[in-house]
């Protein structure tokens, strides 16, 4: 589904990601986990389109299509979802606005019919009951007012009515109490399908004993050193970055 | 008043403290100014709306004296986008208890050169006064609020509220703002905030990364912003119209 093929991108200049490969399938869950100032943040954000974010070598083929030559909303349209580190606010537009907006700006552009108010609405009472985040929240400005939690919950709800293929989620677990990142774990392994992919970027390993991965790749200083399994995961916890890097 | 009474007086020069944003060949064009009285009795409340919506090219000053009596309430709303040169201009006295609640939204493209200018005159105690100014200007357009707010000596627990936000969307627009307080009395309370910016760039990409395309994005955040202006506008009904013309209008 994705194919990362010796990624290269700077920003300002300064090489962030220096020869990135990567190879994720359809129904796969990858987790990539390095240390701060690995590219880690910059990963999600090359694949998701940010401005100043300049790619400087390498490809990214997504579903058979050049990925970097999709604007980031065509490539939202074609099924890239990111779970943003820091959620933004925005006054004055409510989540079910954007929401809205977002789901039927995606089929219009997929060619799909519009939904309708009725069905938008249930989409949304489904998903947002399942993450925990109480409906007249919605109601309110994007992020306004949310807890670190709340907004990390929001990003859930999207990625659930937006049904994604391929779902890039920065950090998801940053900022999370216990029970809160039981409720997103829960929420991207609800997500999980044969025809879905997930990639996690993280910090911890704690997110990984609740969405157990089918790899994880060790990502230090641009490019990825170490691949393994769910066990890597703890191998990095115990020993850190510097021995694997090393 | 004099100074507020264009059709009085002889056609005003940038050197006029009121006229030195605007686009004096085009004021020419406009003059001279029959002003427009309105009077809320005391008690009583109203409601105006205010459309400048000229055609292309052309010049319009609308200057409204207004009185609010005792105890009476008015709500206006001015959505200010037609024209080459565009101007609202309201002179409102203030009495015992009155309440005042203006909101202003400016969009102009091009050269357009569109203002809203109040003087609002607290002449008795105990008198409310509300402005939430908001403005969008792209190309070479102008947009500019300048609002004085005069507390007499008689206007003890004056409460005069003047907000204004302007979003640049080129690099060529400009936005004016000059609160101004007059204040003879000593028991008062005058706030006002300015400011000029542009829209938030880390919204924008938040929206484009959920499958908005960036005009449409662009849109929705400038109506957002817009919308702060419209918000005193009681009736639902009322308030959708504003919103949807001036969504039209960002179009």
């Amino acid at each position: 589904m994705l194919v990362i093929d010796n990624l290269r991108a700077e920003i300002d200049g300064k090489t962030i990601l220096n020869g990135l490969s990567l190879a994720v399938n359809a129904g796969e869950v990858h987790a990539i986990m390095g240390p701060n100032g690995a590219g880690k943040s910059t990963l999600s954000y090359v694949l998701a389109g940010r401005a100043g974010y300049e790619v400087t070598g390498g490809t990214v083929t997504f579903d058979g299509q050049d990925l970097l030559a999709l604007a980031p909303h065509e490539r939202a349209a074609a099924g890239v979802f990111l779970g943003l580190q820091y959620p933004v606010e925005i006054p004055g537009v409510s989540n079910l606005m954007f929401l809205r907006t977002a789901l039927n700006a995606q089929r219009t552009q997929r060619g799909e019919k519009e939904a309708s108010g009725a069905e938008f609405m249930k989409l949304v009472k489904v998903a947002a009951e399942e993450l925990g985040l109480p409906y007249e929240m919605l109601k309110r400005s994007v992020n306004q007012g949310f807890s670190g939690g709340e907004k990390k919950r929001n990003e859930m709800v999207q990625m659930a009515v937006l049904e994604p293929k391929l779902a890039v989620l920065d950090e998801t677990d940053s900022g999370l109490d216990i029970d809160a990142l039981r409720v997103v774990s829960d929420g991207i392994n609800r997500m999980r399908s044969p025809a879905r992919a997930t990639l996690l970027i993280t910090h911890y390993q704690r997110l990984l004993d609740y969405v157990v991965p089918d790899y994880v790749h060790v990502l230090v200083a641009g490019r990825i050193v170490r691949t393994g399994g769910p066990e890597l995961a703890h191998v990095l916890e115990a020993d850190g970055y510097a021995a694997i890097a090393a | 008043m004099t100074a507020l009474a264009p059709s009085m007086s002889a056609l005003p020069s940038r050197r006029d403290e009121e006229w030195r944003y605007s686009d004096i060949a085009a004021v020419a064009r406009a003059w001279p100014v029959a002003p427009e009285a309105i009077t809320v009795a005391a008690g009583k409340a109203a409601h105006r709306m205010v459309v400048q919506d000229a055609a292309p090219g052309s010049a319009t000053i609308r200057q409204f004296d207004i009185t609010v009596e005792a105890g009476a309430t008015l709500t206006f709303h001015i959505i200010n986008s037609g024209g080459a040169y565009g101007r609202v201009a309201l002179d409102v006295a203030l009495h015992d208890g009155a309440r005042f609640d203006l909101g202003g939204v400016i969009i102009a493209g091009g050269d357009q050169v569109l203002e809203i200018v109040t003087t609002v005159r607290h002449l008795g105690p105990n008198a409310n006064s509300r402005q939430v100014i908001r403005c969008v200007a792209g190309g070479t357009a102008t947009v500019t609020y300048l609002g004085k707010v005069a507390v007499a000596r008689a206007g003890q627990k004056t409460d005069a509220a003047q907000s204004f936000k302007a979003l640049l969307l080129e690099r060529g627009a400009t936005a004016n703002a000059k609160p101004e307080l007059e204040i003879f009395a000593d028991d008062v309370k005058c706030a006002h905030g300015a400011t000029v910016g542009e829209l938030d760039k880390n919204a924008l990409f938040y929206l484009e990364s959920r499958g908005v395309p960036p005009v449409q994005a662009q849109a929705l955040l400038t109506r957002a912003f817009l919308s702060d202006a419209l918000a005193s506008i009681a009736d639902e009904g009322e308030r959708e119209a504003a919103e949807a013309r001036v969504t039209a209008l960002l179009a």
